[in-house]
């Protein structure tokens, strides 16, 4: 019978079946952070339980570490520095490697993941944050959990699952040029809503992903957890493979037939079916409070919720383009790896972010990223535009209390979510491409990015 | 944990946006430490509160009125608990009270969460749910029905989640008990699929 990725994934990994009508599924791989998987840690040593196969656990520092250079455990945050001894002491007594502030391999989890070649194709793994998602770019079933479930992983090497259902998101056609990945993502959010992929694990397929490269197919499933689906996953092919081989936690090689079987049959029915044309789209901008609420950069705001018109300050019918801006944010686990930031840069390149700009920060996605970034001369370009040059972490994706943006300002953010008071109390976001926020950076508002392209 | 109370009488507090994220449940500031407990304080801090520093409470917000203040059941719109992973949304919900929550539908991640922290979510529909909020209500899990005045609903859940919440049971306890099978399986994927298996590094 032909069957989906998804399903020779879960089928592979089933261990039993719970009366009822779950799954007990077999997971290959867990990764923590300090924000919640520290939680998951005090909880199994508070139960006396311990790790089924630690060698198989990994966490890092990324959430609320400091990202200005010359960082040790400190934390803007006030009590981030207990998040982050107590998750290393955890580590340590649980014998899970840990990628830790100062480590060269340090970085946002979904990042690093795959640069240290712990994710790959075929396996199931699961973190205790949402993005986790992310990872499905490399033909993985990966997805976020609870710390309760995270816990549960590590003492069991299991989670107790229902079988979620399929959907196939199909990407017609080719992007033009300066339409990124993320535009693709939050059009599809905005056409179908923010719970539009709710139960499903979505297949990403179609000509656009196929032609996506690894950088770009994980921006894509980035946002599947914003569409609400239980993950997003693309399937591998050649360009995957030669992504991962070799890398310090992959095989040398993926020659074995195994690897070639991770795709869906081409008979394979799913239980919902996008198709999506790319050709068609323009880069996005979010107007509100919610990834749903995205418009075309040319597109004006459109009448929705009043709560969201209110907090956002703008009229239904304004164009979004203009709107004034007072900071700029290009980081996170959606928009922070090499490519994001060469794109970003390649606008920015001999261009001044406008006076209006109060704060602009680059945080590279990890430190190889920075590295390499600077070895290229990228981190220059910035800094020769008006932004800061971090640290690898999360940043101000979420605001923890620590580090802000001053009071009241309007940001254009390369970052996955816009929600009321996402980047701290009052702070207005809105969401694009690395492109679009390098271009609003130098208009010092909303503004197209084909616009400044050379 | 306690088993679910059999029945549930209350009045549902009406909280009926759609999207009502996590960051709006529980902010990160409000994540002071890395254990479970503390967190009921900043449930809802940015709605809840006029300054979330002084705890000044915003009248507007239905927890803060009189008849909703304590509730322990929530009416919600669709996709509630969107957004971060963070379990602390469920553990200052559970820790203010609220033991069930009614919506249109919810984000898959905290649906989990509520479960294993026994939190019954409920799906009705939009016009059901408009209709019963801010009116008392009572569920009865056995049976898997709501009742509010005249009006009657049977809603679903899977059958592990309802015994889970029935009896109080912890997930990991029960699936221990399944260790031989998870040896067995374990035994044959080490030859079936060696790379997907590491030694202990740093």
């Amino acid at each position: 019978m032909a069957r989906t990725l998804f399903a020779k994934i879960w089928d592979a990994h089933r261990v039993a079946s719970i009366p009822g009508g779950a799954d007990l599924i077999a997971i290959d791989r867990v990764f923590l952070h300090e924000r919640t998987g520290a939680a998951a840690l005090a909880r199994m040593a508070e139960m006396g339980r311990s790790l089924r196969d630690p060698a198989r656990v990994f966490a890092v520092m990324d959430h609320i570490v400091d990202t200005r250079p010359g960082r040790g455990d400190g934390t803007l945050m006030q009590g981030g520095e207990g998040f982050i001894t107590q998750t290393r002491a955890a580590c340590k007594a649980a014998g899970i490697t840990l990628f830790d502030v100062n480590d060269e391999r340090q970085g946002i989890v979904h990042v690093i993941s795959p640069e240290q070649g712990i994710v790959l194709p075929g396996v199931t793994l699961v973190a205790p944050d949402s993005h986790t998602c992310t990872q499905g770019a490399f033909g993985a079933l990966a997805w976020g959990i609870g710390s309760s479930e995270a816990e549960h992983a590590m003492v069991t090497g299991t989670l107790r699952m229902e079988r979620p259902r399929t959907m196939q998101v199909s990407f017609s056609g080719q992007l033009a040029a300066g339409v990124t990945p993320k535009d693709m993502i939050l059009a599809l959010i905005a056409a179908h809503g923010a719970g539009g992929g709710a139960g499903h694990v979505v297949e990403f397929a179609g000509e656009a992903v196929r032609s996506l490269y690894m950088e770009g197919r994980m921006t894509l499933c980035n946002m599947a957890t914003e569409f609400s689906a239980m993950t997003g996953i693309i399937a591998p092919d050649a360009q995957t493979f030669a992504y991962l081989a070799g890398r310090p936690y992959a095989p040398s090689d993926f020659a074995a037939s195994y690897w070639a079987d991770l795709a869906s049959d081409a008979e394979a029915a799913f239980d919902a079916e996008i198709v999506m044309d790319a050709s068609a789209l323009a880069p996005m901008v979010s107007w509100g409070t919610s990834p749903e609420h995205a418009v075309p950069v040319t597109g004006q705001v459109p009448q929705g919720p009043a709560r969201a018109h209110d907090y956002i300050g703008l009229a239904p019918g304004a164009a979004i383009a203009g709107t004034p801006l007072d900071a700029a944010f290009i980081g996170s686990c959606t928009n922070a790896r090499l490519s994001d930031l060469r794109r970003a840069a390649g606008i920015l390149k001999g261009r001044r972010i406008a006076p209006s700009i109060k704060k602009a920060l680059v945080v590279p996605g990890s430190m190889a990223v920075r590295r390499q970034a600077e070895a290229e001369g990228l981190d220059k370009v910035f800094t020769d535009a008006g932004f800061e040059w971090r640290m690898s972490g999360c940043s101000l994706c979420f605001y923890a209390g620590g580090e802000g943006f001053p009071e009241g300002s309007r940001v254009i953010s390369s970052t996955n979510r816009n929600f009321e008071g996402r980047q701290g109390p009052g702070i207005r976001t809105h969401i694009a491409s690395p492109e679009t926020v390098a271009a609003s950076a130098i208009a010092g508002a909303i503004a197209d990015p084909r616009d400044y392209a050379r | 944990m306690s088993a679910f109370p059999q029945p549930l009488t209350g009045i549902a507090a009406p909280l009926l946006s759609d999207n009502i994220d996590t960051d709006t449940i529980i902010p990160s500031r409000e994540m002071k430490s890395t254990g479970r407990t503390g967190l009921a304080g900043g449930l809802f801090a940015p709605w809840r509160y006029r300054d979330p520093d002084t705890r000044q409470e915003n009248p507007a917000f239905a927890l803060n009125q009189p008849e909703y203040r304590g509730a322990a059941i929530l009416a919600a719109g669709s996709n509630f608990g969107c957004g971060s992973s963070r379990e602390h949304a469920v553990w200052a919900l559970a820790e203010y009270g609220v033991r069930a929550i009614i919506a249109a539908s919810f984000a898959p991640i905290f649906r989990s969460n509520c479960i294993r922290n026994f939190i019954l979510p409920i799906t009705l529909d939009r016009a059901a749910i408009e209709a019963l909020a801010g009116r008392e209500v009572t569920i009865d899990l056995a049976a898997l029905i709501l009742t509010c005045g005249e009006e009657t609903h049977r809603f679903k859940l899977e059958a592990e989640a309802h015994d889970m919440l029935t009896r109080g049971l912890d997930a990991i306890d029960l699936t221990l008990q399944q260790a031989a099978a998870i040896d067995a399986w374990t035994l044959a994927d080490r030859s079936a699929r060696p790379w997907a298996y590491l030694e202990k590094t740093q």
